[in-house]
């Protein structure tokens, strides 16, 4: 950490901090080039990203730094020029280069050494684009010119048009700071909107259409005033304005007609496609492109403060000083011909659409976390006093306490949506290890990502970059084939893994699929045969082989590669994923390729858990891990030893355990009969049962660690605070299953269940 | 030892003096948190004996010592008067189980005896210093000994 007493520590913290995301703003921009959608603002916003580092580099003597941001600026700027051409092997050079521009900004920041070798070659290979035309330009005068950068929380990336002012703020703040751009319109729809005097009676309001429209696509707004009467004889309930709108966008005619569905018969409207109005100037007047979204507020301000004095009192009262003049009255002549002109800024895309944010130290909102367990498990403390002071449930007390419980709850989930975070930026570090996994065993693959916007609890993105991170390695090293071997199967040359991210059923979906060649079953369970991993006439059913992968000790690569196949490793991946709450599965189709799904939990702060009574302790089970409770039966239980017992669950017999004595509170039972028991699904899908004494209840339970106090405790995952104040431990039952002793029978013996 | 240094004058510190197992021992004052009355524990599998357990000490979790057990006296035998000592050592916090607490008394470094070596005892090892007040022999308690984590991994 940098030294609290030294001022410029913070500004070189916040510098770092907002490196990453320029870094992370680069490796979108090269990622579109890469698609081949890139366009003009692409590179613009590549080099703005490198340029700001460069700038704030200088300001703080980071010198390799900016040498190398330095080139890497010059080769983007020849982009940009049209003097070197973004091919895919630029591209790859640029991939690279971002990499290393990544590498020195972490060294800086940690003063650490980057790998100069590689900063070397990637530098020539830039210098080599840069060609016999290389000016040797003023790098000292640039880097002396430039302000340290790095402390407006708004990049400023969204800025269109390269040098663009900063935009003003638009009178309305649900308004996106729409990006300005010169407008030249490709193909789109031509809109000629004509409102009836009636459209203004019913309370409609242009200006609120036209935003619409705006959030739909780029906009170009001309407005008609020409059948304006001077203002003696003006009627200010009448209609006199008419808009014509260029719009492009990517909705179909039908969404830009939805617009106007509720005044469609109060005005006059005409819409056509595909119409090419010329690059124009939105207005003699009107300062030239890159036009601004003050635009549409000052004439709009100007005119109806003089609306607000001029026109009657009536029509004054029904408008408030940003809204559109033309809602009852039409400005008066007097005011600039650019108040009928409304170019309305044209709106980027919805996905770069900046919101304003605020950094918190992480710190803060653990606490805040904290205090809402606490809250929740006070709310419980609460209910269970009410319910026995033998309240009736319609009492003012307890209506209070229900609107108090929902209260709760939608706090809890706000506070843990502050935590969560996209999992973009992991998968931005996953594109890396695939350049450079694939060039280290020469394939050429490919990264793909969806649902980068998925968002999860920042710490379980956190811990979930190590197993991400091997797993990706291994779809590249073992997965995708070598390109001859994908040629000669009919696939293209280039592999590709594809990360994606989404919500499913209250849990996050992480896949990672790879186009290869499957898994080699045959090759699995004979390897595994000759580790002694599984008996040597086992048989195996596929998924059964294909989750061999996750056992310790296993590795399928013929020859220890530097990337993957030292042997361990799935077997981490999985403990790591299981840490989280996590499960994986492995799903391979011969010749198509290999899906690894991971499933975790969106937070873990919280968790659905069955309360559950043993030896008169009160336990927490984990609701993911319960796939069924049962009564037993007598017949259902069968002896299997002296000591253990199996249960007899439709067609499969399943062990038996008591949960009482696995914990050491209890000498087994004489007799499980009318037992309550869990079944309990293990990794491998095996089942287990677990007798417990009641089942008390279902419910959410706040996580607390028990780490802190107590380090690991077999079979224990964490602890919780009950509605009573007491707290209650949060059984990790495969860990107690895995860790099983399995008598179920009072004698005396030491004969061991395998777990 | 880890006594946390008083600020104001080195060679003199507080001691929080409790009973168990009908011994009397002491405590450097500002490693105490806070003293509060018995409450059930819940207990932890597969811990050793002297862990009596956890509970719940304004929303964290906080591990309950059984000081007599762990000092050899044997499982202390909880009654309403019992009282549970919240120490802080640095890095964990720690309830401690003990009889009663008896006082506060400020000592002079320069009385505190070194304990003389007596192999019979384990529990000489818990014990850093010797001190008399009146009449008494008072035991200073060696905190992080009698503390779970540094012996929990042997357990």
């Amino acid at each position: 950490m940098m030294d609290e007493d030294d001022p410029m520590a913070e500004i070189r913290a916040s510098f770092f901090v907002e490196c990453e995301e320029l870094l992370e703003a680069l490796q979108d921009g090269l990622q579109i080039m890469d698609d081949g959608e890139a366009d003009d603002e692409t590179i613009n916003v590549v080099f703005r990203a490198v340029h700001s580092i460069k700038g704030g580099a200088g300001a703080f003597g980071l010198e390799d730094l900016v040498r190398f941001a330095h080139q890497f600026e010059s080769v983007l700027d020849g982009v940009r020029s049209g003097t070197i051409e973004a091919d895919r092997n630029a591209i790859s050079i640029f991939f690279q280069s971002g990499d290393i521009l990544g590498d020195l900004v972490r060294a800086a920041r940690d003063d650490d050494i980057a790998d100069e070798n590689r900063i070397q070659g990637v530098m020539s290979s830039l210098t080599s684009m840069l060609g016999a035309d290389a000016q040797e330009d003023e790098a000292e005068e640039d880097v002396s010119d430039f302000q340290p950068m790095g402390l407006s929380l708004d990049l400023g990336l969204d800025i269109g048009g390269n040098d663009a002012p900063a935009l003003p703020d638009l009178p309305d703040p649900g308004a996106p700071p729409a990006p300005a751009s010169t407008v030249v319109f490709e193909d789109g729809y031509t809109i000629h909107f004509l409102p009836d005097s009636s459209l203004y009676a019913s309370g409609n309001e242009p200006l609120h259409l036209l935003r619409l429209l705006r959030e739909m696509g780029d906009l170009d707004v001309t407005c008609d005033s020409s059948a304006l009467p001077s203002l003696s004889e003006l009627d200010e309930e009448k209609s006199y304005l008419s808009w014509t709108i260029h719009l492009i966008t990517d909705e179909d005619e039908e969404a830009v007609r939805d617009v106007f569905d509720f005044v469609a018969d109060l005005c006059t409207l005409t819409i056509s496609g595909s119409e090419k109005p010329a690059p124009r100037g939105p207005a003699p007047d009107t300062p030239p492109p890159p036009t601004t979204s003050d635009d549409i507020s000052t004439p709009q301000d100007s005119t109806s403060a003089s609306l607000n004095s001029t026109s009657t009192s009536k029509a004054a009262a029904a408008l408030n000083t940003n809204k559109t003049p033309d809602v009852k009255a039409p400005p008066p002549p007097a005011s600039p011909p650019s108040a009928s002109k409304k170019p309305v800024a044209p709106s980027a895309s919805k996905s770069n659409k900046p919101r304003p944010t605020v950094r918190v130290d992480l710190e803060r909102i653990d606490r805040l976390v904290n205090l809402v367990g606490e809250l929740v498990i006070n709310q419980a403390m609460i209910s269970q006093s009410v319910a026995e002071a033998g309240l009736q449930t319609n009492s003012a007390v307890s209506e209070g306490l229900d609107e108090f419980m929902q209260l709760t709850r939608d706090i809890q989930d706000s506070v843990m949506m502050i935590r969560a975070q996209p999992v973009k930026s992991l998968f931005q570090r996953m594109s890396r290890i695939v350049r450079e996994a694939s060039s280290m065993v020469g394939k050429s693959v490919r990264l793909k990502t969806e649902g980068d916007a998925t968002e999860i609890d920042k710490t379980v993105i956190e811990r979930l970059a190590d197993p991400l991170t091997h797993m990706i390695r291994n779809a590249v090293d073992h997965g995708i084939e070598s390109p001859q071997d994908r040629l000669a199967a009919g696939k293209p040359e280039e592999g590709i893994v594809t990360l994606s991210a989404g919500h499913r059923s209250g849990r996050v979906i992480v896949e990672v699929v790879d186009d290869g060649a499957g898994i080699n079953r045959e090759r699995v369970l004979q390897i595994a045969i000759e580790k002694g991993l599984v008996a040597e006439n086992a048989e195996l059913t596929d998924s059964e082989i294909d989750n061999l992968l996750f056992m310790p000790g296993f590795s399928t690569a013929s020859e220890v590669s530097d990337l993957s196949g030292r042997g361990v490793g799935m077997d981490v991946v999985k403990s790591a994923i299981l840490s989280l709450g996590g499960r994986v599965t492995i799903q391979s189709n011969p010749g198509s390729g290999t899906i690894f799904t991971i499933s975790l939990p969106l937070t873990l702060a919280v968790l659905d858990g069955m309360v559950i009574n043993v030896a008169s302790q009160t336990l927490v089970v984990p609701l993911s891990t319960i796939t069924e409770t049962l009564t037993l039966m007598g017949p259902d239980i069968r002896a299997l030893g002296p000591q253990t017992n199996v249960i007899k669950v439709r067609d499969s017999f399943v062990p038996l355990l008591d949960l009482g004595f696995e914990l050491g509170f209890r000498a087994p039972l004489d007799s499980y009969v009318g037992s309550i028991a869990l079944l309990i699904a293990q990794e491998d899908g095996d089942h287990a049962a677990l007798i417990v004494d009641s089942i008390q209840d279902q419910r959410q339970v706040v996580i607390k660690g028990l780490q802190d106090t107590f380090g690991q405790v077999p079979g224990v995952a964490a602890a919780t605070i009950l509605g009573d104040g007491k707290i209650a431990l949060i059984l990790d039952p495969v860990d107690v299953v895995a860790n099983a002793d399995g008598r179920t029978q009072p004698v005396q013996s030491n004969l061991q269940l395998a777990g | 030892m880890s006594e946390t240094q008083n600020q104001i004058d080195s060679t003199e510190i507080e001691l929080l003096t409790f009973q168990v197992g009908g011994q009397e021992y002491a405590i450097d004052i500002m490693s105490v948190r806070e003293i509060r009355g018995w409450s059930k524990a819940t207990p932890l599998p597969h811990a050793p004996n002297f862990v009596r357990g956890v509970i719940n000490l304004r929303g964290t979790v906080l591990t309950i010592v059984d000081l007599a057990d762990r000092l050899g006296m044997g499982r202390t035998d909880t009654k309403e008067r019992n009282v549970i000592i919240v120490v802080h050592t640095g890095i964990e916090t720690v309830g401690l189980l003990v009889d009663a607490v008896s006082d506060i008394l400020a000592v002079n470094k320069s009385e505190l005896q070194p304990p003389p070596e007596m192999a019979a005892d384990n529990e000489q090892a818990f014990v850093s210093a010797l001190m008399i007040a009146g009449e008494r022999m008072v035991r200073i308690l060696a905190l992080p000994a009698a503390l779970p984590s540094e012996n929990t991994e042997a357990a």
